[in-house]
């Protein structure tokens, strides 16, 4: 097979953000997330981009909004404790419209919690996790090559509609090696933020008011304006008026939602005439592939929808696969935060099932396998 | 047909590298392989543990599930991981008492001491280790190890870690005998 090599998920994303044109770096380190800073401080030199090691989290997302601005493509990655310092900064980035990418490679939380053991418990924080309605979209990969393919996609998203865009892993995904053939550089599509073509009468945050992206002038270009997290009209000043606040918040939630039938995208597996039909994410998603597949094997109608976004939410493939269900089980490393989406969705028309575990350790297939064949409870 | 590893011994002895090789040998006879590991925070002398799943189909589920092999290299990790072995074989190494509490099939082999009296190395304890899983298991050819081992160690220890390969590979033939 050709190029056929075992690669890390922590490796594969760092690799898919070179892909995708990194040139700036900035974090601290922290379990389970290390080897991609590890990476970036060695690859980024080599192509002129920089890598620095900050002082703490809010630093470095700080950091990367700054060099973002200047033009360079720039991301940082952490864990639990670091994404929860990084939240203030998501809110700047998403009402600044800087286009950043986090990757979030999930542990056992709250707190410091376990720095080396699995847990998904960072799905409603990447979603809300700054405070008032704010843009942003979460990709999950659920192997180690989706690690490098969502990864190209989170750097696309982010400068298509300049948003925060969090790649959101977990222990077990960012540290398992697999077997993986990475597509040529050639067939790697990448995306660059629009940019203004001359800087008279240049209004940084002018755009269609239903969610259009505003064109984005690289500081030190020779462009003047000014960038604030307070609210703002379109010069980019701080505004007292409700109502022009409140355009630009709406705009801003609109970008994303009408985003998401272009960005979406999810995998499914045995969901054509599935009557149980499991929805999972990440490296439970992995388990729950093969839970599926075993009780195909003992007859029962099984399916997996498994989304790649989870922010936004492929809403109308999930309803439409799920409104043929008679049942739906969600299993994540959580006590419930997915679920509460899935629910939402299915709305009473076929009960949903949580299936929580919080041990540290991944889903077993037959624990996933026993839910299948359980029945209603 | 999925072949399940299971090394666990302490944080240091470099079974996670070993359990590297493993797989990228798999790889280079165009299998799937899949290396996942747990360990606590402590980077040496911690428990720690490497699994590898060899397979000539994809792999959905990374971990193993009723290992067939599974390589103990201290008393803690026998007592912990040889508990819950099922079908398949213990290679514990010959240091460490045998508990028989533990029923599943056994066979103690001396890793730790070849490595440090027969090759004078106690770091190529993991490489000995290699070389006697992939000898028993057969899951991949001796030579593919060979070529796996040199992808992998650095330069100037290539002929101490073919010598570490090799006498494990002989370990395992004398162990396969017995």
């Amino acid at each position: 097979m050709p190029n056929a090599k075992l690669m890390q998920g922590n490796e594969a994303c760092t690799l898919g953000a070179l892909a995708a044109g990194l040139k700036f770096y900035a974090g601290y380190p922290i379990t389970p997330s290390t080897e991609i800073a590890e990476m970036c401080a060695e690859e980024l030199p080599k192509i002129g981009g920089k890598f620095i090691q900050m002082e703490d989290e809010i630093g470095s997302i700080a950091a990367i909004i700054g060099a973002s601005l200047t033009g360079r493509k720039s991301m940082t990655a952490t864990s639990g404790p670091g994404f929860s310092l990084m939240q203030e900064l998501v809110g700047y980035s998403s009402i600044t419209e800087v286009p950043i990418v986090i990757i979030n490679v999930q542990r056992v939380g709250p707190s410091t919690g376990m720095p080396t053991s699995l847990a998904q418990g960072d799905v409603m924080q990447a979603r809300w996790g700054t405070h008032g309605d704010h843009p942003v979209v979460v990709l999950a990969p659920g192997n180690v090559k989706e690690c490098f393919e969502l990864t190209v996609k989170a750097f696309n998203i982010a400068e298509e509609y300049r948003v925060p865009v969090i790649v959101l892993t977990d222990e077990v995904i960012g540290h398992m090696r697999e077997k993986v053939v990475l597509p040529d550089q050639r067939q790697i599509v990448v995306s660059n933020r629009a940019a203004p073509s001359t800087p008279a009468g240049y209004l940084p945050y002018k755009a269609d008011q239903d969610g259009g992206v505003p064109l984005m002038a690289p500081f030190g270009a020779g462009y003047r304006w000014h960038v604030t997290g307070l609210s703002h009209d379109e010069t980019g000043f701080p505004t007292n008026k409700g109502e022009v606040a409140g355009n630009l918040i709406t705009r801003l939630m609109r970008k994303v939602e009408k985003a998401e039938p272009i960005i979406r995208d999810y995998a499914t597996e045995a969901t054509d005439d599935c009557d149980v039909l499991v929805v999972a994410f990440g490296s439970s998603a992995m388990s729950a592939t093969s839970a599926v597949r075993q009780a195909r094997a003992k007859g029962v109608k099984a399916g997996l929808f498994r989304p790649k976004t989870i922010w936004p939410f492929p809403e109308e493939p999930l309803k439409e696969i799920a409104s043929r269900a008679k049942r739906v089980i969600v299993p994540e490393m959580n006590l419930g935060q997915l679920v509460l989406e899935i629910e939402r969705l299915v709305a009473g028309k076929a009960p949903v099932e949580r299936l929580g575990k919080v041990n540290c350790e991944l889903f077993r297939p037959e624990e996933i396998l026993a839910a299948i064949m359980g029945g209603s409870k | 047909m999925r072949t399940e590893f299971r090394l666990s011994g302490s944080g240091g002895q470099g079974l996670l590298l070993a359990g590297i090789v493993l797989a990228e040998a798999a790889i280079l006879e165009d299998k799937f392989a899949v290396q996942t590991q747990s360990y606590g925070p402590e980077a040496r002398g911690g428990s720690s543990k490497a699994e590898v799943v060899v397979s000539e189909e994809d792999i959905d589920y990374p971990k193993a599930t009723d290992p067939d092999y599974l390589l103990a290299l201290t008393a803690d990790s026998y007592r912990t991981y040889g508990k819950l072995q099922g079908k398949g074989l213990i290679i514990v190494d010959s240091s460490v008492q045998l508990d028989p509490e533990i029923k599943a099939r056994t066979t103690a082999v001396p890793i730790l001491e070849t490595a440090s009296v027969g090759l004078g190395r106690k770091v190529v304890a993991n490489i000995v280790a290699l070389g006697v899983l992939g000898g028993i298991s057969g899951v991949v050819k001796a030579e593919t190890l060979e070529a796996a081992v040199l992808n992998r160690v650095p330069k100037g220890t290539e002929e101490l870690n073919i010598k570490a390969l090799r006498a494990g590979l002989e370990l395992a033939a004398k162990a396969k005998k017995a």
